[in-house]
């Protein structure tokens, strides 16, 4: 008699390996460390005043803190996206610092925290090609480098905290001004408590030829992790920043809610790459936004695996004329994981150019949605906007949607808006597997083709990264 | 080295090969023809193991296994290669890397990029075609006769036992025709592969020369012959063996 492929398939032990599975073997480990002030559950007036307090902070911040407290508490949940009614804020530590200072050297870090570290192979990365290293164990930066050639060039690249301590003229500009903490409820929760994440500035017409590169992650149980991120990119200069995320397995939810707020000046060029792989009880629910001035390019690349519920839409309003903003994202949700991506650009100048290109991967039903807006307002004249998003579907659990949103009050712009869904069919299955490739290889070689055109634009170990965590969720999705 | 006894096989409820019997002898060259609808694919695609095609009762021994009880994954790695007549296209995977990878998997090496780039090359200038395909995606936009060469590329990258080409000689110009088949008499003289070839016409038959020529007609081989036979085919057609309608 014959059989089919799934039968035959069926006679093997049945095993899966959903996104992060694997975490508590390759990062779901956690040191203890042992926090030198940890704040109480649960969030009030009180405890926002006294995060300024310990970080001594200038009364203006403070201030700015408490406003947008209040427009969190007054802001209602959004309704839309992904299901947030899980989430207990009086169940979260707004902030845990887990040591004194931030360190100035590799020698000064306290011994657990390398060892946290070491077992993500940070200093080995930064040994080989990191032009400096930002690494932040829960809610502060405690270890940070920069190189003689940064330096050299005048380029700062701090921990937040200690970047408004020693540059209060740029936070007074800049801060919060992309990103007001009114532009929804967890970009005020994220302005109320901030702690840690970088701030970079790249002067006039510097060009940085390798990336800078920020590492962190989650280290505590309930610890909300709220990084704030703000990103000055001079008149003509050139940067890539890359982050990276691993979190250890919780079983109690985890909400990190992040700020990245960027400034490209005219004529400069940046890229911001994240990838990020939470645990599966991770909300992360973050707001990314640039502005992009005259001539200015801005790239977002974003990898979204793991976590929960993925809330995140990078955007760029493109100021100044001829401006440039493009987003290229990959989202991969497994069983339980709701991953909510997509993209908003926004012309507002004549000439204005943008791209969106969003790849989606769903199995064992996991649910991918794309959700992007594209506007143009009466001024900008010939306006381009290219949006392609892609959703490859592997099982029939899984789900894509698609939520685009069009605002288009120029006639004279040009947008474009592709989509497209595909399954994995049996003929390309069979084809690869007839070649004597295993039904997992074929799979993972379709998947991982799938999202190449986001893949190559990722710094090498990142692509190797994610081609290999691919290779291990579809030998697990294979029963 | 392959033996078909009395193969029956359904596609949904229909029964499409109603009792087919072969035996190939190693480096030989078979031709299947007939109408279309007469199971010439089908048993093409059965043979590799395509999960849509149900072996409803028969035997296949293929170097002395048992094919029936393999996945199409193992037959591959056992020497079958299907040339396929609509080959899928692989967006993202490029066919050096692609190549590689079911290179170092049927040979049971680990053989570099580097290293595989130059044997590639080799097997890409006998097949007449321009080295900057290797950097392109599998089959993503090419045109039916470069599918056709890539297929062609990938049996001189297995080395299988048994090469079925199924319909590999429509689409390709005479040039093309005279340089797959130098290819594949190249290949079989230096591995004694058994080449099954699938066909409409005569004169891919005239590079590849066939040993027998069979006959297919509603599911079933209904006359052998030598290379003579083709020739009378294409000039009688198929009418003598047309389905002998009961009642």
């Amino acid at each position: 008699m014959g059989k089919k492929l799934n039968d035959i398939h069926s006679d093997k032990k049945k095993s899966t390996i959903e996104v992060n599975a694997n975490y508590e073997n390759t990062y779901g480990f956690n040191v203890k460390s042992t926090p030198v002030f940890k704040a109480q559950k649960g969030l009030n007036e009180d405890i926002v005043a006294q995060i300024s307090d310990m970080k001594h902070e200038p009364v203006w911040m403070k201030e700015f803190r408490l406003r947008a407290y209040k427009t969190f508490l007054e802001k209602p949940m959004p309704t839309w996206g992904g299901d947030l009614s899980k989430i207990d804020f009086n169940n979260i530590f707004y902030y845990l610092k887990p040591s004194n200072k931030e360190e100035k050297t590799w020698d000064d870090v306290p011994s657990e925290i390398k060892e946290t570290f070491d077992r993500l192979g940070i200093p080995q990365a930064e040994k080989e090609y990191l032009a400096g290293v930002k690494a932040q164990f829960d809610s502060e930066v405690v270890y940070g480098t920069l190189q003689a050639e940064l330096q050299e060039q005048g380029v700062i690249f701090l921990g937040t905290d200690d970047a408004l301590k020693k540059y209060p003229h740029f936070f007074e500009e800049y801060f919060g001004k992309i990103i007001p903490p009114t532009d929804n409820k967890f970009a005020a929760l994220n302005s109320a408590v901030w702690s840690g994440g970088s701030f970079v500035y790249i002067p006039k017409g510097v060009h940085l030829k390798r990336p800078l590169q920020a590492y962190f992650r989650i280290n505590a149980e309930n610890m909300g992790q709220f990084e704030r991120t703000l990103i000055i990119v001079d008149e003509g200069a050139y940067a890539h920043y890359v982050e990276g995320c691993t979190a250890p397995v919780y079983s109690a939810d985890s909400l990190h809610s992040a700020v990245v707020e960027v400034i490209v000046k005219p004529g400069a060029r940046f890229r911001y790459t994240t990838i990020q792989n939470w645990s599966n009880d991770v909300y992360n629910l973050v707001t990314k936004r640039a502005r992009v001035e005259k001539d200015g390019i801005m790239e977002w690349i974003d990898g979204n695996l793991g976590s929960r519920l993925t809330m995140k839409y990078p955007s760029c309003f493109l100021v100044g004329e001829r401006a440039h903003g493009e987003v290229l994202s990959i989202a991969y949700a497994g069983k339980g994981q709701h991953q909510d991506a997509g993209a908003k650009m926004i012309h507002i100048a004549p000439n204005t150019t943008s791209t969106i290109i969003s790849k989606s991967v769903s199995v064992h039903g996991g649910r991918t949605s794309y959700r992007g807006k594209v506007q143009v307002i009466p001024a900008a004249k010939n306006a381009k906007s290219r949006v392609e998003c892609d959703a490859l579907i592997l099982d029939e659990d899984s789900r894509s949607d698609t939520y685009p949103t069009m605002v288009i009050n120029e006639p004279g712009a040009n947008i474009e808006h592709e989509a497209t869904v595909s399954k994995i069919g049996e003929e390309k299955l069979f084809y690869l597997m007839s070649r004597g490739l295993t039904e997992a290889e074929a799979m993972s070689l379709i998947v991982s083709g799938f999202i190449e055109p986001i893949v190559k634009e990722l710094p090498l170990e990142y692509s190797l990264e994610l081609n290999r965590l691919i290779e291990l969720e579809m030998e697990g999705s294979v029963g | 080295m392959l033996k078909v006894k009395n193969l029956h096989v359904n596609i949904g409820d229909k029964e499409i090969l109603k009792g087919v019997d072969l035996e190939f002898a190693p480096n030989k060259v078979y031709a299947l023809m007939g109408q279309n609808g007469s199971g010439k694919s089908t048993l093409a695609q059965a043979l590799m193991g395509h999960p849509q095609y149900l072996v409803t009762s028969g035997s296949v021994v293929f170097g002395g296994k048992n094919l029936l009880e393999l996945d199409p994954t193992s037959r591959g790695r056992e020497g079958i290669f299907l040339s396929f007549q609509y080959p899928s296209e692989i967006p993202g995977v490029t066919i050096s890397s692609f190549l590689r990878m079911i290179y170092n998997k049927s040979h049971n090496t680990n053989m570099t990029p580097v290293n595989f780039r130059k044997l590639l090359k080799e097997k890409m200038e006998m097949l007449d075609i321009k080295e900057d395909f290797m950097n392109r995606y599998l089959n993503d936009g090419f045109s039916g006769g470069e599918k056709k060469r890539m297929e062609m590329l990938q049996m001189l990258v297995l080395e299988p036992k048994l090469a079925i080409l199924d319909e590999t000689d429509s689409g390709l110009d005479i040039d093309a025709l005279n340089i797959v088949a130098k290819a594949v008499n190249s290949l079989k003289d230096q591995t004694k592969m058994t080449v099954l070839i699938i066909t409409h016409y005569t004169r891919i038959l005239e590079h590849i020369v066939p040993d027998e020529v069979l006959v297919m007609q509603d599911g079933q081989i209904v006359k052998k012959g030598g290379k003579e036979l083709a020739h009378e085919l294409e000039a009688k057609g198929y009418a003598e063996y047309a389905p002998v309608v009961n009642g």
